[in-house]
């Protein structure tokens, strides 16, 4: 009995308190409380979703049925199929002028996300710091301060269309800054960065001794001006971790296919954490994303890109028309206009835009520094939504205005 | 033939996935100023590369069902006129909604309308199989259409995304 009573007074211990206090300190995601906001309501359009609306073209999926009725489920290489890894090889080399050798500086990762874990995991002394230009996507810092990491925010503004620029960048720079992340084109501004912009960057990164974590997940996603990639930038290949994957161009999200570039030694080091924390990635998706490269996938690519571009542009012109401030975004498929004429907060506009005008948008202030005061619109969605959707936001901030 | 622009190619595109866009939409999807998209589709229309605007219907979807056949007829090519003569005594009965000169065993492919199988049936034995130069023909009916013109009928599966992510 007394031993019984020892348990029960043990099991009162909350399980919060057995957290590692690093996990237990990250708040929880501004997105998910959204999402279960959003879920709650019904006939809601949604301009929040941050996937493609296109299903993976037929001929990759119809690849990995046949790999599957063929039997192929066994474990691959830990870095990836090595046809996988040639095939981005060329690809790389073939769409955005950098070259890497396969089979020691490719590694295939589950989605984006694994690769700059990784990367992040492998370079992390505690205590150093991490740059992130901000908005930006909502996984950097948390997975910089699970690592040990330091995570220093750099406030990017509407007036610099969003681009990071060397004062900015230079002016949070410490002895213990390690790591620059980038994201370009951005999620969620659409902002890119051409070779001009990239050079005053490239220069403050050798200056500090700088390591570049360049996610370019939207590369094949810029409208007018082609992706330049960070890593091509004379002299930065050897400090750059190129990141990328098959979910935004190829609309391949839920496959989790993404890969890291970089110099061998460093791949090596994350290839020591991915083959001790996930083995390798699954087979069928590396099958998938084998074939998305090389038979007509890119092809598809380009017809889908077309589509992006029309209602990017329906969706500016109309946010503008509406009589927000909607900076052209050049890249990815968001728009990110400022609701700041209205007077109210992201969190406060996106709100009531769900309750009174059933539209879901994500609030800027969940992508951090200089995210409050927009609205992340993704147009991957149907024009007829998009159109309705439109009007919907229209009405609301005519409402808004006659108080 | 013609050659057409890349806007026309993208006008055409854009109204092929919904024929009722308006030019000022079509403007807005295309960077382009209305006037230019109003002349386009003027140009289309009257150089016939747009035949017609109209509706793609599911016909399962109502009572009034209807049968379609499709019928391979082989013919005697007329001496000067090849198959057209032909093709256009076939083609002009309303209840022929498509022919298409094929290669292979047989050579024309006349798509019949009907209210039933009998009145598609007299069709083929009263018209279509007594004009001269028809050999022979060969009836299929169709059971059930999936897909027509590109455009998937049945009830397609719903976007499955979730509503807000990252």
């Amino acid at each position: 009995m007394i031993l019984d009573e020892g348990r029960v007074t043990e099991h009162k211990k909350s399980m919060e308190s057995y957290l590692a206090p690093l996990v237990r300190e990250i708040a929880p995601s501004g997105i998910r409380k959204f999402f279960d906001l959003v879920s709650a309501n019904k006939d809601i359009i949604t301009l929040g979703v941050g996937e493609p609306d296109f299903v993976t073209p037929w001929h990759v999926r119809e690849a990995c049925v046949y790999s599957l009725e063929r039997g192929r489920t066994g474990y691959t290489s830990n870095a990836g199929m090595p046809e996988l890894r040639e095939a981005i090889g060329r690809y790389l080399e073939e769409s955005f002028q950098v070259k890497y050798e396969p089979l020691k500086q490719i590694l295939v990762t589950v989605g984006g996300s694994e690769a700059i874990d990784l990367a992040l995991r492998a370079l992390i002394v505690p205590g150093d710091e991490i740059l992130i230009p901000e908005p930006c996507y909502i996984s950097y810092s948390p997975i910089t301060a699970i690592g040990g990491g330091v995570p220093i925010g750099i406030e990017t503004t509407s007036e610099n269309g969003f681009k990071l620029t060397a004062e900015a960048l230079e002016a949070k720079i410490t002895p213990k800054s390690k790591v620059l992340i980038l994201c370009y084109p951005s999620n969620p501004t659409g902002a890119i960065m051409t070779y001009e912009d990239w050079l005053p960057i490239a220069k403050v990164v050798e200056k500090h001794d700088l390591i570049v974590i360049s996610d370019e997940i939207y590369a094949e996603l810029t409208y007018g001006e082609k992706h330049v990639s960070f890593a091509s930038i004379p002299g930065m290949k050897d400090r750059t971790v190129l990141v990328s994957g098959f979910s935004k161009a190829f609309a391949m999200t839920g496959w989790r296919m993404g890969y890291a570039c970089a110099h061998e030694d460093l791949i090596a080091a994350m290839l020591k954490i991915h083959q001790y924390t996930v083995m390798c990635a699954p087979v069928m998706g590396q099958v998938a994303a084998l074939e998305a490269l090389t038979t007509n996938g890119l092809e598809e690519k380009d017809r889908m890109m077309e589509s992006y571009n029309q209602r990017r542009r329906l969706v500016v012109q109309g946010l503008r028309d509406i009589g927000l401030d909607c900076h052209e975004p050049q890249g990815a498929f968001y728009a990110f206009p400022s609701i700041q004429s209205t007077g109210l907060s992201s969190d406060d506009f996106a709100q009531r835009l769900l309750v009174e005008a059933k539209v879901a948008a994500v609030p800027g202030n969940v992508f951090g520094l200089g995210g409050d005061g927009f609205l992340r619109c993704s147009y991957a969605t149907s024009v007829a939504q998009l159109t309705e959707a439109l009007d919907r936001i229209g009405r609301f901030v005519e409402k808004l205005k006659k108080g | 033939m013609k050659e057409l622009n890349d806007l026309k190619m993208k006008v055409l595109d854009l109204l092929k996935e919904d024929a009722r866009r308006s030019p000022s939409l079509l403007a807005t999807l295309l960077g382009v100023s209305e006037d230019e998209v109003t002349t386009a589709i003027a140009e289309l229309e009257s150089d016939h590369v747009i035949v017609k605007y109209s509706a793609v219907v599911n016909w399962s979807k109502i009572e009034d069902e209807k049968v379609t056949a499709l019928i391979e007829v082989q013919i005697t090519p007329e001496r000067g006129r090849g198959f057209e003569g032909i093709a256009e005594r076939i083609y002009l009965y309303p209840q022929v909604k498509s022919v298409y000169l094929m290669s292979g065993a047989y050579d024309l492919l006349v798509e019949v309308e009907g209210h039933n199988l009998r009145e598609v049936a007299n069709f083929v034995s009263e018209k279509l199989s007594p004009i001269e130069s028809v050999l022979s023909t060969k009836t299929n009916f169709i059971l059930k259409k999936y897909k027509q013109d590109g455009i998937i009928l049945e009830d397609h599966e719903e976007d499955t995304r979730l509503m807000i992510s990252p």
